[in-house]
């Protein structure tokens, strides 16, 4: 069994109550930290734990947090990104959903190290149960001392509110996020200045995954140097990991780092292997936008290494032979499915996604779209592949946000990878149209 | 898609004007701007389902801002609508992870029972069709939205014919 922190307590019965929470040990990090710490000390342990970024790039939290302008006098804000719509991701929702207290303690203890007097959640306004969770938790907070005035007695103020999206991915890029909680356009900003000294109205804001919020619960109750000793050197700690795709149990896990990714994929504690007795073909171990990887890749490193679930890991090989930990959607496919039709499927959610801001992106994603429709659909021909290739490196690394680099690498890498799929589409100009990989439009009822 | 002018004034009636003003009350003063997404929610909810121009510009005067600050916004984000729509709206997602375990299936097989295409609404105006991008309910696929409610695992007729069902039961019980 791995070791589990967040997820621990998840088969209580009522633990999504205040009172059921509590009794388990709830908001001890808050008694914790308001009582015997200080904001630099919290701080001081959340950078010792090596917690990185659990929303996708990964970053030190601790080293984020320290950026964090105190001196200007500013208000300075809390903004968790609850904005979970990576394709593949599901994780912060079953954490919300299910154990909603978890995430506003770690609110309340975070803000106290950050100095901040208001904290926003933005979730993407989809889950709108979810906001009445998050609502209901907050209240019950509330009335048992954890939040509003003088916390605790402590004198710490704080005041959470939780504020629905309505539907763009980009918004989960966290200057777009803060455009949208200003009530405009998710169009992201420019960096600099960044969100820690000119973030929310211009003020000093931190921006932080749900789950990197719900972690600092543990590594406050328990230290930075015991958390940083969970999983491996590079990559500390516990991740939720949202499994989906061709496997036997998909859902959310919660995995030590540094699993072994054979093991997360065919062992019952897990996955629990492929569905319906295939083999697997590919895996996009990261979210939609990392590099989907072969099964020998996957399972693999190219120096032959068993691939572990962890941050250096799956990176090992960079993008030639690697891919990314990202925000731990983990997509299995398995041999029936089509690498042209589902990398399709993401250029064409890219599309649908960009803002529009930088041209780029605006103009690439539905120029990648259209040549891939034409490959699937059987009238590509070789030079459409070496153009499709073309059209994402030029997205790559020129655009505002890191949307350009998320629907370009999905497409990079199945060429990289599956070159002769593209190409057998190109030879195959009948069979591209009547072959079924499961996934045609094919009514489950006669018309 | 152009937004609908109705000719007809709207604005909120007591209890959802309270329940605005609760929501203002969450930002900063002078940041009302910022309740613009949780108040066209709102909106979208109070009048019939969708933004028409007059909602758009009643929301404008409320948070005294310019109604092209509401446009810009009611435009950029998919869940608000900008066109009536039936009284159920089925959403179903198509990305990826959805469609290979059969999001497409789901599609065609509601297109065959409400006997309209995507983007359509059935004459009686009860169901409108969409397909929608990941709803963050990847492992349990295929799924669609309707309301406040996810459904998911519908990977049968069976499933599909009881979501439909219970749908129509509760518009025969409002009526």
């Amino acid at each position: 069994m791995s070791r589990k922190l967040l997820l621990d307590k998840i088969n209580v019965e009522g633990i999504k109550s205040f009172d059921v929470y509590r009794a388990n040990g709830g908001y001890a990090s808050v008694e914790k930290a308001l009582k015997t710490m200080s904001p630099a000390a919290v701080i001081e342990e959340v950078k010792k734990s090596g917690l990185r970024g659990r929303g996708g790039a990964g970053f030190p939290t601790g080293m984020k947090w320290s950026f964090l302008d105190k001196k200007s006098g500013r208000p300075r804000y809390l903004v968790v990104n609850a904005d979970e719509s990576e394709p593949g991701t599901f994780k912060d929702r079953f954490l919300m959903e299910y154990i909603p207290h978890l995430l506003i303690e770690g609110i309340v203890t975070s803000s106290f190290a950050l100095e901040t007097n208001l904290a926003f959640i933005y979730i993407r306004g989809e889950f709108k149960w979810i906001v009445g969770i998050l609502w209901k938790a907050i209240e019950e907070a509330k009335a048992n001392g954890f939040l509003g005035k003088n916390i605790l007695g402590t004198g710490y103020d704080l005041e959470i509110v939780v504020h629905p999206g309505a539907g763009a991915y980009i918004c989960g890029e966290e200057t777009g996020l803060l455009e949208s909680l200003e009530g405009k356009r998710g169009l992201p900003r420019l960096k600099p200045p960044f969100p820690a000294v000119s973030g929310l109205y211009n003020n000093p804001t931190v921006v932080n995954n749900v789950e990197s919020i719900a972690a600092v619960c543990w590594i406050v109750n328990n230290g930075g140097e015991e958390y940083a000793k969970i999983g491996t050197a590079k990559s500390a700690g516990t991740k939720l990991i949202s499994a989906c795709g061709n496997i036997n149990k998909p859902g959310v896990y919660e995995i030590e780092l540094g699993l072994p990714v054979e093991e997360f994929i065919f062992s019952d504690e897990w996955c629990g292997g492929i569905a319906n007795g295939k083999k697997m073909k590919a895996v996009v171990a990261g979210g939609s936008s990392v590099p989907i990887l072969p099964t020998e890749l996957i399972l693999k490193t190219a120096n032959g290494e068993p691939r572990l679930m962890s941050y250096e890991s799956l990176q090992d090989g960079g993008f030639q032979t690697g891919t990314m930990l990202g925000s731990g959607g983990f997509i299995v496919y398995d041999e029936d499915q089509c690498i042209v039709r589902n990398t399709m499927n993401f250029a064409r959610f890219y599309h649908h996604e960009s803002c529009g801001q930088c041209s780029p992106c605006r103009e690439g994603t539905g120029w990648m779209e259209r040549i891939l429709h034409k490959i699937e659909y059987g009238h590509g021909t070789m030079q459409d592949i070496d153009l499709l290739w073309d059209v994402q490196k030029k997205i790559e690394g020129n655009t505002i946000c890191p949307l350009g680099d998320a629907a370009a690498w999905p497409v990079a890498s199945a060429i990289r990878h599956f070159r002769d799929e593209f190409e057998w589409h190109v030879t195959h100009h009948e069979e591209c149209l009547t072959r079924n990989f499961g996934i045609r439009e094919k009514s489950l009822v006669e018309s | 898609m152009l937004a609908v002018k109705t000719g007809k004034q709207v604005e909120f009636d007591a209890s959802a004007l309270e329940k605005a003003n609760e929501i203002i009350a969450h930002y900063p003063e002078g940041k009302q701007k910022s309740a613009m997404l949780p108040i066209l929610h709102l909106a979208q909810n109070e009048f019939g389902g969708y933004l028409s121009v007059e909602a758009m510009d009643y929301i404008a005067r409320l948070l005294h801002i310019q109604p092209i600050e509401v446009y810009e916004v009611a435009t950029f984000y998919s869940m608000y609508n900008l066109q009536p729509v039936g009284r159920f709206m089925l959403e179903v997602c198509h990305t990826g992870p959805c469609e290979i375990r059969g999001a497409e299936k789901l599609i065609a097989t509601l297109e065959n029972k409400l006997g309209i295409k995507v983007g359509e609404t059935t004459p009686d105006g009860l169901f409108t069709l969409k397909r929608v991008e990941c709803l963050a309910a990847c492992g349990y696929a295929p799924m669609l939205q309707c309301g406040e409610r996810y459904y998911e695992f519908l990977d049968s007729e069976e499933k599909i014919d009881k979501l439909l069902d219970e749908l129509r039961g509760k518009a025969a019980k409002e009526n």
